[in-house]
């Protein structure tokens, strides 16, 4: 141990759900830094929920494989952020324990699932962050909330100890108020891990460079279609306009999978779910089956009342998928889908360097906006491409609409993580 | 149509936990059966949330051996899947196995036939998948008040062998098991005595009628027992008529019988998909690798060529590694001279011996079994006295007593032949053909038992010890002199 910090912040917007009084630290790269944990990451000796009634009082005995190296170099883990339960949402309102706020505006949503990681960052609670993303659920919220979100690269970063929704969608990614410092973070968590056998032996050492002359960037027309919301068009792409005045040249590209990729992000995600979240059961874990019923009413009750009402709906709808006669029909077909979204982007990233966009259609809904399931499931219709190809995404805020955070979405190749670290780097530099 | 002598139908699904050190998906010790429950556990194999399976190359590695011995393809790119359902002895909720890409498919196996010949059992396919946790119910599993739950079995590498229905009798259902067993003993990746070690799932019919699967079969016994009873039971309905019903059953072992499982209603629907924590399992560099050691096959057919063996006693020898090995030790001495004495008296004798006290052939010293041959050989004793110096030494052994020496034993007992003492045998003969003037009349009248009875007097006589074709000889004289 290299010293203690004191970490009592004033949380008016409900962005934790523990936090460390008193957080030891060790020395190294980020010594003395403090770092917030999203809650469904595995930290020992503290409490572990996924913001999910069924977890509460879990403390793992273990840490994620991240939250491990985050020791090592030194990091004071300082706390356990709010999210959607299980990471099932794009606002932080399916918490179990209360929505998070938007420290921009906090009639509005921070967005999720990473909301309570953006907003402990957005309001200087923590310098950085750990978030998840799945389908979105860094970006959405770093977007929203005016800070920096990077999904990595697939395998880039060990899932070991990260409680899973989607296996084969997510990646636990930093966060932080500027691109130097979620590279720093990027640097700490990558690499490969032994207990993930989907990490890949890519670590990071990269400090981010503002030079983007002859940069080739793609422009998907869909990203600027119907349903983005005008004003975050017109705010992206004069940021697009700057990374041209710094010398990037810009290439009209179109990504027709698109059309299918909301459907297959769906059913994979709730599919994977659906099994992930069957040993949560109150037998090992979480608040205790009624012994006197048999395991299997116990098991009901258990689960009825520990799961909110959007883990329920995708953990039915997963089973659904999966049941016997229509997995070819869902599962199967929305792997066929994900595999052409994987085409499209290769043979874009063929003639371009990154791929850029909004981050969200919108700017932040207001809390309880998004009342109907399907409305907020569309709304993950620009960052979900990125997960299911497995390629690295980053969010850098670009400007306001609306007085609200807007976030320019920059996508590059499979383990060019560094690369679009640099063109937001760059962006952010010629900005500020 | 349904017809009670129709030809019995069985396949098999054979469950072996394989031998390796530690679990299937993470570092935790395969070795729990002494400890405490619970003591071999990490969040891996407990399920515990974020925690990720890693493979353990060696069991595949071993499972790769096991698909080579039973003549199988090794698919170039397996994969694994998630079966889900909901037990409490499944920490995740889901059991890590192999559904559509299996590591290997198409094999087989040679038995011997209830005819005699050898037979081809054909192997559909072999995988590889962890083994869920124990329930330890406190009391009855109806009525006790609850049940705990033990994960140290939790993770525990098994293969699956599945077979086509080719077996066509109980006993030929045994003997595959058996022929299985000594096929992954050999191949070093099973140990048949550990208990749980073995489960096989059973299926059975009779042509013209529905198939029905008996499971939960714990021992290779049971396997026969389980399926003869199926076969009654199943006679039994088609002759009244009654039709059999496609069904799953359970075996009760204590009771030897099988009973009907839960009705369809609340069969699973295991939602099978690709798990996708694991990467697809790409085992192509691997499978030059595998040297086979020699196999049950082999090396009976090397018994019968290198020691004379028949074919039957190669076939017991070579039955049970440990077995095949303990011949080899105790010939090792004397190749050809003991052979032939060796593999008679470990197959016809040993072997039955061991049965009937329920010891394993492990506790026995070669050395002094090679003690006991070496007396037989030399013709000091005869084959009587064997016996009686074989179960000696079980019983000494059973009993943790100091073991005597085949020739201790010969001494102590006074267990020499009478040989060349021809004098005794002879003495003993007059007093038999004396005492016995009816078997002396009926011997004269050509009466077939007559001299087996005199025979067996004389004997009586001389405790055994007298030498069977001596004695033989000197009767037929002694009664032929009284002819004259």
């Amino acid at each position: 141990m290299a010293g203690q910090i004191t970490f009592e912040p004033d949380d008016r917007y409900n962005a934790f759900l523990a936090t460390c009084k008193t957080a030891t630290h060790g020395s190294g790269k980020l010594a003395g830094v403090a770092v917030a944990v999203k809650d469904n990451i595995s930290t020992q000796g503290i409490e572990t929920t996924c913001a999910s009634k069924i977890l509460k009082g879990y403390i793992p005995p273990y840490d994620a494989h991240a939250v491990g190296l985050l020791r090592a170099s030194g990091a004071a883990i300082v706390g356990k952020t709010n999210m959607d339960e299980f990471g099932m949402g794009t606002t932080t309102e399916n918490s179990a324990f209360g929505p998070t706020l938007n420290p921009c505006d906090t009639g509005r949503v921070p967005g999720g699932s990473s909301g309570g990681s953006a907003a402990a960052v957005a309001a200087g609670m923590a310098r950085m962050a750990l978030g998840t993303d799945t389908g979105g659920s860094i970006r959405c919220p770093a977007a929203f909330c005016g800070i920096v979100g990077l999904k990595p690269s697939y395998g880039r970063v060990s899932r070991y100890g990260l409680i899973a929704y989607s296996n084969s969608l997510e990646q636990i990614g930093p966060m932080a108020k500027t691109v130097k410092d979620v590279s720093d973070l990027m640097g700490v968590i990558a690499g490969y891990d032994r207990h993930d056998s989907t990490s890949r032996d890519k670590p990071y050492a990269h400090t981010p460079s503002a030079d983007v002359k002859g940069l080739r960037i793609g422009i998907p027309q869909e990203y600027f279609g119907a349903g983005v919301d005008a004003g975050v068009a017109s705010v992206v792409k004069s940021a697009i306009g700057k990374l041209e005045e710094l010398g990037a040249t810009t290439v009209p590209c179109s990504i027709p999978s698109m059309e299918y990729a909301l459907a297959a992000y769906y059913v994979t995600c709730t599919c994977e779910a659906s099994s992930n979240l069957a040993r949560f059961d109150g037998v090992r874990y979480g608040p205790a089956a009624d012994t006197k019923k048999s395991w299997h009413d116990a098991y009901q009750e258990v689960r009825r009342d520990g799961f909110g009402p959007e883990v329920r709906r995708r953990i039915m709808l997963g089973t659904f998928a999966l049941s016997s006669g229509y997995y070819g029909k869902y599962y199967a077909k929305a792997q066929i889908a994900r595999e052409n979204v994987r085409n499209d982007f290769n043979r874009i990233f063929a003639d371009v360097d990154v791929i850029a966009g909004p981050t969200m259609p919108t700017i932040a809904f207001k809390l309880k906006e998004k009342s109907d399931p399907l409305s907020m499931y569309l709304a993950d219709i620009l960052t979900v491409p990125a997960n299911l190809a497995g390629i690295p995404a980053i969010s850098v805020p670009c400007g306001k609409s609306e007085g609200m955070p807007v976030g320019l979405q920059i996508m590059g190749r499979t383990f060019e993580d560094e690369r679009v670290i640099d063109v937001a780097y760059a962006y952010e530099q010629a900005v500020n | 149509m349904a017809d009670a002598d129709g030809q019995v139908i069985v396949g098999l699904e054979v469950h072996c936990q394989l031998d390796t050190k530690s679990k299937l998906f993470c570092g935790c010790s395969t070795d729990y059966r002494s400890d405490g429950a619970n003591t071999h556990v990490c969040p891996i194999c407990l399920g515990l949330p974020g925690a990720m399976p890693a493979l353990n190359k060696k069991a595949i590695q071993y499972a790769m051996r096991v698909a080579k011995a039973l003549n199988c393809e090794i698919l170039d790119e397996s994969e694994f899947s998630r079966k889900n359902y909901f037990y409490p002895d499944l920490d995740k909720a889901y059991q890590i196995t192999q559904y559509d890409k299996p590591l290997a498919e198409g094999g087989y196996l040679e038995i011997e036939s209830d005819e005699g010949g050898e037979k081809r059992v054909r192997i559909t396919r072999v995988h590889v998948e962890e083994d869920p946790g124990r329930l330890v119910h406190m009391g009855n599993v109806e009525r006790g008040k609850y049940s705990l739950v033990d994960y140290n079995r939790a993770g525990i590498p098994l293969i699956e062998i599945v077979s086509e229905p080719d077996m066509r009798s109980p006993k030929e259902a045994r003997k595959f098991l058996n022929k299985l067993r000594a096929t992954l003993e050999y191949l070093s990746v099973f140990d048949s005595e550990k208990e749980g070690s073995l489960r096989v799932d059973a299926n059975i019919s009779i042509t013209g009628s529905e198939r029905v699967e008996v499971k939960n079969i714990t021992s290779y016994k049971g396997v026969e027992k389980a399926l003869t009873f199926e076969v009654t039971r199943q006679k039994n309905l088609i002759r009244r008529g009654q039709k059999i019903e496609r069904e799953t059953r359970h075996f009760l072992e204590a009771r030897g019988v099988t009973q009907a499982g839960r009705s369809k209603e609340t069969e699973n629907d295991y939602r099978y998909f690709p798990e996708p924590d694991l990467r697809p399992l790409r085992v192509k560099s691997w499978v030059e690798d595998i040297v086979l050691p020699e196999l049950p096959d082999a090396r009976r057919e090397r018994f019968i060529k290198e020691y004379a063996c028949s074919l039957n006693h190669a076939r017991t020898l070579t039955g049970e590694l440990k077995l095949a090995n303990f011949f080899e030790q105790v010939v090792a001495a004397d190749r050809q001279g003991l052979s032939s004495l060796a593999s008679t008296w470990i197959a016809d004798t040993l072997i039955g011996e061991l049965n009937y006290r329920d010891m394993g052939i492990d506790r026995i010293d070669a050395a002094g079994f090679t003690g006991l041959v070496r007396i037989l050989k030399e013709g000091t004793i005869t084959d009587k006295s064997g016996i009686e110096i074989l179960r000696v030494m079980l019983d000494q052994r059973q009993k943790g007593e100091p073991i005597e020496t085949a020739a201790g034993i010969v001494k102590r007992l006074n267990l020499a032949k009478t040989s060349g003492d021809a004098g005794a045998i002879t003495t003993a003969i007059e007093e038999a053909i004396n005492e016995n003037p009816k078997a002396l009349e009926d011997y004269r009248n050509g009466k077939a038992g007559a001299l087996n009875f005199l025979v067996g007097q004389v004997m009586k006589k001389t405790r055994g010890k007298a030498d069977p074709g001596e004695l033989n000889r000197l009767l037929l004289e002694a009664l032929k002199a009284r002819e004259a």
